[in-house]
């Protein structure tokens, strides 16, 4: 029972992540390797806004995550936009520098010792017990719910929001949506909000959970297989890789050798990438664009 | 590897010519002079400068074979720390487990290279673009498992230390001998680089980068040829990671992070993507970068403050400088030599001299 505990835990981290590897990719074709340090600095974001409203827990989280959404944008702003009309190749390193970059900073901001929001926000991690004996941190459990609510949200979004449907239009053919009168900046700004925002809860919980230090950005690149193995494009696909990837590892560690953890995403991945590079759900046509 | 011609004219008149890596005289004479100056430096150099340019070339081996793959052929590869990775732990699990020499293990290392290039270049045949470098990326992550998986098995859980290569009854450890070992194999991998490009190879892989429907309508063998820049390149990548793991004594899993692929990628960004002589120019700036900072924050007040600081002050202002390339300088350092050419080419007068250079 607590195996399967283990593996939803991890697949709702997994998937939390993927979503914004998912909506910046199906948006505008870049493949946002900062995701992991975006989702770091978010959590780093929410340490500083509980000392700051220290006793406030909900709103240094609000604030938390208003600031990540700013970041996001901001990221699109100054830098992304840049990068439009330069060849693909260019656009992912640019992410790559990103992320070099915040990592420096984040240390030199914050330090490279190993931090605890949760005590600042008055947050006690204890263990529930589910039925069948097995147990579950608070957090975890937060983490499991804030994923099918980020779920759900988005897929509403997606469908039915006015800007939903600009995210899909720009995303099926930003020409043509650029023709019927769709800001296409803003709304690849909008998509980098999305995506920062959603990585920097997912980063928030697991820092709330067991900490926060560098090796974050490590569980950002994991999550990255999930989002592939579903299909780039394709947020059920999301879910799905990240079910796959987690229940994969979680087995693997236990049977096999613990030392593997770092490594099964990738080798799903590479077997994916042999067998049906354009993921379970995602569409064929994906492949000759980029 | 065709040149574009000179200001001054375009003499050649047959294709022995057009081919020759040292043409006019002004060529010989710059070559015969960077000779004098890489054989005379380590006559005045202090040994920090003797390592500075002994890590220098160990860069430049790497970016050189990078280059061929990602700036000649146009296959993106995010895996070349595993390349590394994989030539420095074939050269010490050898010297470790059976005692080998290293004139057995750097063909050994050279060979595990090439076999990896087989396998990191089968994904190009069907993936191109960003599922390429994707798919390098994870095989990256495999390699690095496998290697620090044989460092626990072991009992080497804080990495294999490898003794000097003994040539001719000689240790390998002086300075100045490393300097020479490793300027021949840098100048050996930049003539090999040279001589594959201006050849039918080189031809093929620019077609295959320009346009792979296209190249293979000419007759190209795109499947042949890709696989031939990733063995290539990847067996001398390991070479350059077998003699890395000898020149430092030491291999160990860390070494190997993405960061070091991040790295040779930048190098030849920085350097600008086409060019043999950008790779050496990217590397030298990449191994340089860190030395500068160093020595920046030094200069700085109060520089015991940001002693501990020194590798987030790295990340940061690498991160920054690999952007600040990608944005406004995106044909890297040689771009920049390139256009301060043809900016003295027309001045002080602002007319195109006959001959069409620049």
């Amino acid at each position: 029972m607590q195996l399967y505990v283990n593996i939803v835990v991890l697949a709702s981290i997994y998937a939390l992540i993927a979503c914004g590897y998912v909506l910046i990719y199906r948006v505008s074709r870049v493949l946002n390797l900062a995701h992991g340090e975006l989702m770091m600095l978010g959590a780093y974001l929410l340490l500083a806004t509980a000392s700051l409203f220290a006793g406030n827990p909900a709103l240094a989280l609000a604030a938390a995550l208003v600031l990540s959404l700013t970041v996001g944008a901001l990221v699109y702003v100054l830098l992304m936009r840049r990068m439009t009309g330069e060849i693909v190749l260019a656009a992912v390193l640019a992410t790559v520098a990103l992320g070099i970059f915040l990592r420096g900073l984040v240390v030199l901001v914050w330090s490279a010792q190993q931090q605890y929001p949760a005590p600042a926000l008055g947050f006690v991690n204890a263990a529930l017990a589910l039925p069948g004996g097995a147990r579950i941190s608070v957090a975890a459990a937060a983490l499991v719910i804030a994923t099918a609510l980020v779920y759900g949200g988005l897929f509403a979004f997606l469908q039915f929001g006015r800007w939903g449907v600009r995210l899909r239009a720009a995303g099926q053919n930003p020409l043509l949506a650029a023709q019927r009168g769709i800001n296409l900046h803003a709304v690849y700004a909008l998509a980098w909000a999305l995506s920062t925002f959603t990585g920097a809860l997912a980063g928030m919980l697991i820092a709330l959970d067991s900490g926060l230090d560098a090796t974050m950005t490590v569980i950002g690149l994991k999550a990255f297989p999930a989002a592939l193995v579903g299909g780039l494009d394709s947020l059920v696909g999301a879910l799905a890789g990240a079910l796959i990837i987690a229940a994969a590892e979680v087995l693997l560690i236990q049977h096999v050798d613990p030392l593997l953890s770092d490594v099964v995403p990738f080798l799903v991945l590479i077997l994916m990438l042999a067998w049906r590079p354009w993921g379970l759900f995602g569409t064929r046509e994906e492949l000759d664009r980029v | 590897m065709s040149r574009a011609p000179r200001a001054s004219g375009y003499f050649r008149s047959d294709y022995r010519e057009d081919l020759a890596l040292v043409g006019t005289r002004l060529e010989r004479n710059a070559l015969g002079a960077a000779l004098a100056v890489l054989l005379l430096f380590p006559s005045g150099a202090s040994v920090f400068q003797l390592d500075l340019a002994c890590q220098f070339f160990l860069a430049a081996i790497g970016a050189l074979s990078l280059m061929l793959l990602t700036g000649y052929c146009g296959q993106i590869s995010l895996g070349h720390a595993g390349l590394l990775a994989a030539g420095a732990y074939t050269a010490g699990v050898l010297s470790k487990e059976i005692g080998a020499p290293a004139w057995m293990t750097l063909p050994a290392a050279t060979a595990v290279g090439a076999l990896l290039g087989l396998l990191f270049g089968l994904p190009s045949l069907r993936l191109r673009g960003l599922y390429l470098a994707v798919s390098t990326l994870a095989l990256h992550f495999v390699v690095v498992y496998l290697g620090s998986e044989y460092e626990t098995r072991r009992g080497f859980s804080t990495g294999i230390v490898i003794d000097p290569p003994k040539f001719f009854g000689h240790a390998l450890t002086h300075p100045v001998a490393w300097y020479f070992v490793l300027l021949v194999a840098a100048a050996a991998t930049l003539l090999i680089c040279l001589n594959l490009l201006r050849g039918r190879t080189g031809r093929a892989w620019g077609a295959i980068r320009t346009h792979e429907t296209v190249a293979a309508a000419l007759g190209v063998n795109v499947a042949r040829y890709k696989l031939t820049a990733f063995v290539i390149s990847s067996a001398i990548t390991a070479l350059a990671g077998a003699l890395a793991a000898y020149y430092r004594g030491f291999v160990s899993g860390e070494a190997f992070s993405l960061f070091l692929s991040i790295q040779y990628v930048a190098m030849i960004i920085i350097g600008g993507m086409g060019s043999l002589a950008g790779a050496l120019l990217g590397a030298g700036f990449v191994t340089m970068f860190p030395y500068a900072i160093e020595a920046g924050l030094a200069a700085l007040p109060g520089a015991q403050r940001y002693a501990g600081l020194l590798f987030a002050v790295n990340y940061a202002a690498f991160g920054v400088v690999m952007i600040a390339f990608l944005m406004f300088e995106p044909a890297g350092l040689i771009g920049l030599w390139r256009r301060a050419q043809s900016y003295f080419l027309l001045w002080p007068f602002k007319q195109r001299p006959v001959g069409g250079g620049g």
